[in-house]
């Protein structure tokens, strides 16, 4: 058997039965047209041109004239008459009271949607991941809630949260539970709203877990197994550690769809100032009263800006940490 | 291999093709279904309006389409002003996806002539000014800018009664004929007392009122001055006219009288045919919603009685036509045939809506309403119309309003305290006003 260097470097063994065949030389560089050197320099810019083009005039001029706008007072009924007011509107909103109820809002609606679903999302992956029958099925219909308007999806929940006639005060009084009022009450709106939240997202971040899981390697859970690692052990020391970029990334999204958090608020009542005390009304709600409410989109789009700022800090907290773990990861 | 080669190479080939296909069938033929004219001449009048104007029902489009033949009119309906309201400011601001016709409400009605005259047709170029002896005078007023352009004709005017289920205060054993229960609420104080009666007795879980808010729109209803002073002055956290209002107001949810119902929303709507309360303040126009809502199995239940206090008034539109309009001619015809004094006159009798136009005024008196035991309605809300007092309109009296009906469902389904509550009215009023 010969061994036989190929110009890639590595040694290949053949049979005496074949005989490599003469390598062919390249042939001798040509020079390309100017016209075709130009075009494969500049092919990549015009590829993606388009999508750059469309987001310059529907996501980065809003986002300057929405900075420009919110340094005046623009009135809904007459958009054309713009008055000077410099930071006005900035301060105006950190004294008002309904802009930091939105905000503590906000953070608590967020919390108390964003946590059950990821834990629960955590746990429908595990159980997928198992050998059951009608997985498919199963894992679509997961995705279902994902799939229904937030509209449609809010007004049934509405329905079934309703004081008086609602199925769920309903089955409550069954077992002897008075009749909660949904609506009024600080808590019990805010559950409530974080309910449709967590109907709708669980679903979509199970699957993306499930992916994640399934890129943990067998081997790990073996070599646990072998350990004498009971199945919680092998949950939260092979499972969980090979889930967390997947988990940095849901946590993140969800962070930035809880700051964000518009529909549900509006619809469950239909009342834009998040129910008779703003006890619901998020920092999205907030700023839909101040500019189609009361008509002042200056206010409005100071807030957008401040929500801005907000989700930046917030996610570049989040980023801040996953990299020091993943530091003192790298470390050990 | 070549097979292989060429096999992918045709099947690249073809996805191109299906795509490029499919892409061309997703950009092309875009129907525009706004501008649903068809040919012939034929054109579709769009009408936009809020609450239940009652055209409608009361067959006044079928007529009308009947007498132009060529004309078809679409109506789009939104059932709380302060969400249509809002939709409109949002068109008027963009330009687009306004109607023909756009109703407005008497408590926005100044924002109009005020600073959005340049949006609104001048119904003068059309003829209107013609129109001018058909409406009382601080209708017609209401609605002419500050060069004299008619930017609106009126519909109805809202003279207040009070409605009330005659089964249910039977069965609590209060009087049911509506001469007696006037005596007995002439006055506000008399109707609380009667409300506290009803509650020691009241039949399965209903109340003698169905939200306070209601209560105190029909009672600032009866002042002449309400948030703006006659020379404009904003005077709504002083009138004493209001705070009295407010403090009865309070009063009625801390004795427990209230259903404690939001005013336009799907629970208040299904609490008339569940008898969730047994009054319910009613300008003309909410015999419309008690008929709907209440439906067959309501008929005959209902009955209308004097408003306690004095003569008051609740509301009342106008029908203008956007300067966006596609069809500014032909809505306006239409907009004069509905605000005439025989469809004024058709419209009281089949749903209730009190008439603006002087002519129908008088031909109304004798109307009775078998769906409210026979009430006699042309004489009640005819009278009520005559005595109610010419109110003084502002800017933001519809917003106003809002802050003041939401701090009171505070006090009366959070039990917030009544201080409290008027702090948070003010930090709203703060707010619209900006």
């Amino acid at each position: 058997m010969t061994a036989v260097s190929l110009p890639e470097g590595r040694p290949v063994t053949l049979s005496a039965l074949e005989t490599p065949a003469p390598p062919v030389p390249p042939p001798p560089p040509s020079r390309p047209s100017p016209a075709r050197r130009a075009w494969q320099k500049m092919s990549p810019y015009a590829y993606i041109a388009p999508f750059f083009t469309l987001f310059a005039a529907f996501g980065l001029f809003p986002l300057i004239y929405t900075a420009f706008v919110s340094l005046y007072r623009v009135e809904l009924q007459t958009p054309g008459d713009m008055e000077w007011r410099g930071l006005d509107n900035y301060t105006a909103l950190f004294t008002d009271d309904f802009f930091w109820t939105s905000l503590r809002n906000t953070f608590t609606i967020g919390v108390i949607s964003t946590v059950p679903q990821l834990v629960m999302a955590l746990g429908l992956a595990h159980l997928l991941n198992y050998r059951l029958r009608a997985r498919t099925f199963l894992r679509t219909a997961m995705l279902l809630p994902y799939a229904t308007s937030v509209a449609a999806a809010t007004l049934v929940f509405a329905q079934l949260f309703g004081r008086d006639f609602g199925l769920i005060n309903y089955v409550a009084g069954l077992v002897g539970i008075g009749p909660i009022d949904w609506q009024t009450g600080t808590v019990a709106s805010q559950i409530a709203v974080s309910t449709i939240v967590i109907w709708r997202w669980t679903g979509y971040n199970a699957l993306i877990y499930l992916a994640g899981m399934q890129s943990i390697p067998q081997e790990l859970y073996e070599a646990a197994e072998m350990d004498g690692a009971s199945k919680w052990s092998q949950f939260f020391h092979v499972t969980l550690p090979g889930l967390r970029p997947t988990i940095v990334f849901t946590v993140i999204v969800s962070t930035i769809g809880a700051t964000q958090l518009f529909g549900e608020p509006l619809l469950f009542e239909g009342s834009i100032s998040g129910g008779i005390s703003h006890q619901y009304q998020t920092l999205g709600l907030y700023m839909y009263e101040q500019g189609w409410g009361f008509f002042h989109l200056g206010r409005a789009a100071a807030i957008a800006w401040v929500m801005f700022l907000l989700i930046v800090v917030v996610v570049g907290v989040n980023a801040l940490l996953a990299y020091r773990r993943t530091r003192k990861e790298a470390v050990r | 291999m070549p097979t292989a080669r060429a096999a992918r190479r045709a099947v690249a080939r073809l996805g191109a093709v299906v795509l490029t296909g499919a892409l061309l069938a997703a950009c092309g033929g875009s129907s525009d279904a706004d501008s649903a004219d068809g040919g012939n001449g034929k054109i579709t009048v769009t009408v936009d309006l809020f609450g239940s104007f009652g055209y409608k029902e009361a067959g006044l489009y079928a007529e009308y389409e009947k007498l132009h033949p060529n004309v078809t009119i679409k109506q789009t309906d939104t059932e709380d002003e302060a969400d249509y309201w809002k939709s409109l400011q949002t068109r008027l601001a963009g330009g687009g996806g306004l109607a023909d016709v756009q109703g407005i409400e008497v408590g926005r009605i100044a924002t109009v002539t005020q600073q959005q005259s340049d949006k609104f047709e001048d119904l003068k170029k059309y003829g209107a000014e013609s129109l001018k002896g058909q409406f009382a005078e601080a209708k017609w007023a209401a609605a002419t800018g500050r060069s004299g352009e008619v930017l609106g004709l009126g519909t109805d005017v809202g003279p207040e009664a009070m409605c009330y289920r005659t089964d249910l205060l039977k069965k609590a054993g209060l009087p049911t004929d509506r001469e007696e229960l006037a005596q007995r609420w002439s006055s506000w104080d008399g109707y609380l007392e009667l409300g506290k009666k009803y509650k020691a007795k009241a039949p399965g879980k209903s109340a003698w009122l169905d939200s306070v808010g209601s209560l105190y729109s029909i009672m600032i209803g009866q002042q002449k001055e309400r948030y703006y002073s006659a020379s404009g002055e904003l005077i709504w956290d002083e009138n004493p006219a209001l705070l009295e209002a407010w403090d009865r107001s309070v009063e009625a949810a801390e004795s427990g009288l209230s259903a404690e119902l939001d005013q336009w929303s799907p629970q208040w709507n299904q609490a008339f045919a569940a008898g969730s309360f047994a009054t319910i303040p009613c300008p003309a126009w909410m015999l419309g919603y008690i008929k709907g809502q209440a439906g067959d199995a309501g008929q005959g239940k209902w009955d209308i009685a004097k408003l306690p206090g004095g003569a008051g008034n609740w509301g009342g539109s106008y029908l203008a036509v956007p300067r966006a309009a596609e069809h500014k001619k032909e809505a306006y015809e239409l907009i004069k045939w509905l605000t005439a004094p025989e469809q004024q006159e058709k419209l009281f009798r089949k749903v209730g809506n009190f008439p603006s136009s002087t002519g129908a005024i008088d031909k109304v008196a004798d109307t009775t309403d078998p769906y409210f035991s026979n009430a006699p309605i042309g004489r009640i809300f005819g009278d009520a119309a005559k005595a109610a007092p010419v109110q003084v309109l502002g800017l933001h009296d519809q917003s106003i309003a809002q802050q003041i009906t939401n701090a009171l469902s505070e006090v009366e389904r959070k039990g917030t305290d009544p201080d409290k509550a008027w702090e948070n009215a003010s930090k709203g009023v703060a707010n619209t006003l900006g």
